[in-house]
């Protein structure tokens, strides 16, 4: 393997793990603050993905389309949250799981009625085109650099947010103790109208970075869920430090170990057997990490909740 | 106490235990003796560390330094119900019932526990008629008998109390935690509690948790006083009236 | 009628019910067909609801244990096995396998922690199917022949494999019933209404919780096994977390914590997505809102109506 490789493969796992991290700072806190169980955040990245596609097809410009994906994003979340999700807090698990589930097959359907079953196509903006030379022999689109600043300039805005503002302060003392900021006399109503619409731009935000390389379909949320699940449970539920840290680590372990690991395995076994093992491990390591973080650490590497 | 009584170990050694929440001390050293058949009354203001101590006495919580013994033999490092099995029985502040159980199955699940395996899958468990046997007879002590078929749920508040009592009574526990029993009863309910943990000490050794300092006076053997997760003072009953340290932390007089 | 009669009744006549199914059509395929997948996914939903329903843990992947016992056909039929006995067996096992090391981990943790951990182990299993290159991969598989009985042919006629579900639905339930009942059931009934009182009563409670889950992983794998029969074929879709979260529905639905309801749940599941789908290939923009509905008006409505077991 060459480092070339390496080094390009590095920037990809970076790049998930930048998107990653965008779907599950507003997932994590979603958890921490209000003890839900939020399946439809994926549906959010989704159509933020698709929101991004049509108003930048109609306005014909890719950042004018961006903002209008955003408002867009945070609208259907703030609508959400009122018409269903608040009606959930503080009730059993189950009823959430059933409710949003419910959200996912209405929301992925209603795309594919409006749009079809077809992958949507969105052009990488004209100034963002083209490629950048790292190094001698290293190209890297110029766009996917884009990306990652992005993600990691909303990560440092975000913590920012977090760690130094009164909203921020109230969000963690949240995170750790809901009752406690209620007694305060804190309108616990709003903040978590303002947590899940903000989650809900920052999916959509990651949606829509996404769509001019990642094809544009109903349902390409719900696998991407599924990681920012892994990328909170490895941070810990609540902590935005714990989700940076591990959508990165996720982000790296799975790019890097689909594109390496069948030739690592073919140290160990002939090359038949390696092609066929090599994906299968590939797909299995970031359950894996998963499971020795929570092995060690049932809570999480950067746990919220003291106790 | 009767020499018989002063020859066996203690039912409970607390030998130094400590437990922190970051800076705060919450046990602070703790050293306590409950002897075999004794009341031992812990009392102490809020926030002073007692519910904790219950939960290290437990193993809800582990400790940081210390040792806890059950009738002699170090349990410091096991684990809850492990420790039911070496004869260590608690109620609940809050009283936690299966509210879905009718209040002799809730009984009935605690005998079960203790009477072997129940990893068996497939006689009926309501028809077992040892279980149900031990079980009523644990509702019959604590006065709860002609309420047995009621679910948990719908009991009274000192109904409630009452069950939590059976259901560490059935266990026949060396020694019985008991955390605030009379919490929320009427004059009445705590006098009839009373005469229930006094008909009780006779089998169990009680470390007795509790607010209600005319309990405490009326059954303890000992009282052991805890401030700021220190024992500060440990004696007879009257012993501890007269103490100026405990009148000056607890009682809230002036020395 | 009382809650015990209903208790009783309901049952027979669910079973009365799929037993008569092919008299009453004069033995239509499509409705027997129909029956015997709605069998299937009731099978699951009833390993299911042992945990989620009775244990109160909201498992998250149990279409992964489904889908290992659809593999565990699939695969020993690519290799010439055609031994029902043996097919069904291995169903149970890759499923009941599969479950004790994932519930060994996911047991460790609770609440929302224990909802996206099996979710990812579900998923983890799904991707691990896409990758199976040397059996179908991404497409899948086709069995190249239905499994054999002592010479006969259980799963041949829809007639046969009808009756041949039917007792297998009808053992798991019995099955299910006694479990419930028995001393280890009320560990875990317990155990579902207040882990630290069962903990305090002196039970190591996941040690009970990990048998249960156990136990509905077995049943997932059976139920698996049968739908590759039927189906003649097997595809990681059959692992998706969409079908964990249509498991999740059916026994919501049916009603958490009564068997039959299970079966109910998974017969109205199926026939309303039958039903919808005749108006329109959408279907899903009214069952979405139906099920976020049912979330708010209280999930145990429609098993309140239908009059809700106790073992």
């Amino acid at each position: 393997m060459s480092t070339t490789l390496l080094l390009i493969q590095t920037l990809n796992g970076l790049q998930l793990g930048v998107l990653l991290f965008l779907i599950a700072a507003g997932l994590t806190l979603v958890f921490g603050v209000m003890d839900f169980i939020n399946l439809a955040h994926g549906v959010q990245y989704m159509l933020g993905a698709y929101f991004l596609a049509a108003f930048a097809a109609a306005t014909g410009s890719f950042a004018l389309g961006l903002v209008l994906a955003l408002g867009a994003a945070l609208l259907c979340g703030v609508v959400l949250e009122r018409l269903v999700l608040r009606h959930l807090y503080g009730r059993d698990h189950l009823d959430q799981v059933l409710a949003t589930f419910g959200i996912i097959l209405f929301l992925n359907e209603a795309v594919r009625a409006l749009w079809g079953s077809a992958p949507l196509h969105v052009d990488i903006p004209e100034a963002m085109s083209g490629a950048v030379r790292l190094m001698p022999g290293l190209l890297y689109p110029f766009y996917r650099l884009v990306l990652i600043g992005a993600g990691l300039g909303v990560a440092l805005l975000l913590y920012v947010l977090v760690a130094h503002t009164r909203i921020g302060m109230r969000v963690r003392a949240g995170a750790s103790d809901a009752a406690m900021v209620s007694a305060l006399g804190v309108n616990v109503g709003r903040l978590f109208t303002l947590v899940f619409g903000f989650g809900a731009m920052l999916a959509g935000f990651a949606g829509a970075l996404a769509a001019p390389i990642l094809s544009v379909e109903p349902g390409m949320g719900d696998n991407i869920l599924i990681l920012a699940f892994v990328v909170v449970v490895i941070g810990g539920i609540g902590s935005v430090r714990g989700a940076f840290v591990a959508a990165l680590l996720v982000g790296l372990v799975d790019t890097l170990g689909r594109s390496f690991s069948t030739s690592l395995m073919r140290l160990a076994m002939d090359s038949s057997a390696a092609a066929q093992a090599g994906p299968a491990l590939a797909s299995m390591l970031v359950y894996v990490l998963m499971a020795l973080v929570l092995a060690v650490r049932p809570r999480g590497l950067f746990p919220a909740r003291a106790g | 106490m009767s020499l018989a009584s002063c020859a066996a170990p203690p039912v409970l050694q607390l030998q130094g235990l400590v437990k922190h929440y970051g800076r705060l001390r919450v046990s602070d050293d703790v050293w306590l003796d409950v002897a075999p058949g004794e009341i031992h009354a812990l009392i102490g203001p809020n926030g002073a560390g007692k519910t904790t101590l219950i939960g290290q006495i437990a193993g809800e919580i582990l400790s940081d330094s210390g040792r806890i013994l059950l009738g002699g033999v170090d349990v410091t490092g096991e684990r809850p119900h492990r420790r039911v099995h070496r004869g260590l029985a608690r109620s609940f502040q809050i009283t936690r019932l299966i509210g879905g159980f009718s209040a002799l199955e809730n009984v009935a699940l605690c005998a079960q526990a203790l009477d072997g395996s129940s990893f068996r899958f497939l006689a009926p468990v309501r028809r077992d008629a040892g279980l149900n046997a031990t079980a009523i007879a644990a509702l019959v002590e604590t006065g709860l008998a002609e309420r047995a078929d009621i679910p948990a749920g719908r009991l009274s508040h000192g109904e409630k109390r009452q069950l939590e009592l059976a259901m560490a009574l059935v266990a026949s526990p060396k020694l019985m935690v008991l955390d605030e029993p009379m919490a929320g009863l009427g004059k009445a309910e705590t006098q009839a509690m009373i005469a229930v943990l006094r008909r009780l000490a006779g089998q169990a050794a009680i470390l007795l948790v509790e607010h209600d300092m005319h309990a405490v006076f009326a059954l303890a053997d000992r009282i052991s006083v805890l401030v700021e997760g220190r024992i500060i003072a440990s004696g007879p009953p009257d012993a501890i009236r007269a103490d100026t340290a405990v009148r000056a932390a607890y009682l809230g007089e002036e020395a | 009628m009382s809650a015990s009669a209903r208790h009783s009744l309901l049952p027979l006549l669910i079973g009365a019910g799929f037993v008569l199914v092919p008299l009453i059509t004069g033995g239509d395929v499509y409705a027997v067909n129909l029956a015997i997948r709605i069998m299937c996914l009731a099978i699951a939903a009833i390993g299911l609801d042992l945990i989620l329903g009775y244990g109160r843990l909201v498992s998250f992947g149990h279409a992964a244990f489904f889908g290992a016992g659809a593999y565990a056909v699939g695969i020993l039929s690519t290799h010439g096995f055609t031994s029902a006995p043996l097919l069904i067996g291995a169903a149970i096992l890759a499923g009941a396998a599969l479950a004790l090391p994932i519930g060994a981990v996911s047991l460790r943790t609770r609440g929302v922690y224990f909802i996206m951990i099996t979710l990812a182990f579900g998923q983890m299993l799904f991707f691990t199917a896409t990758s199976l290159s040397a059996y179908g991969g991404d497409d899948g598989l086709s069995l190249p022949a239905r499994a054999t009985f002592l010479g006969t042919d259980p799963f041949g006629s829809p007639l046969s494999f009808h009756y041949v579900v039917l007792a297998l639905l009808a053992l798991v339930y019995l099955g299910g019933r006694v479990l419930v009942a028995s001393r280890f059931g009320r560990v875990l009934r317990a155990g579902g209404e207040d882990e630290r009182r069962v903990i305090a009563a002196g039970f190591p409670i996941t040690a009970y919780r990990l048998v249960a889950f156990v136990i509905a992983g077995g049943i997932a794998g059976l139920a698996g096994g049968l739908y590759a029969e039927f189906t003649e074929f097997v595809s990681p879709a059959y692992l998706s977390w969409q079908r964990s979260g249509e498991f999740i529905v059916m026994v919501v639905l049916g009603g958490t914590g009564s068997l039959h309801g299970a079966v109910l749940g998974a017969a109205g599941v199926v026939l309303l997505e039958e039903w919808l789908a005749e108006f329109t290939e959408h279907w899903r923009l009214i069952f979405g809102p139906l099920l976020v509905l049912a979330a708010l008006a209280g999930r145990d409505g429609l098993a309140r109506l239908l009059g809700r077991g106790k073992p």
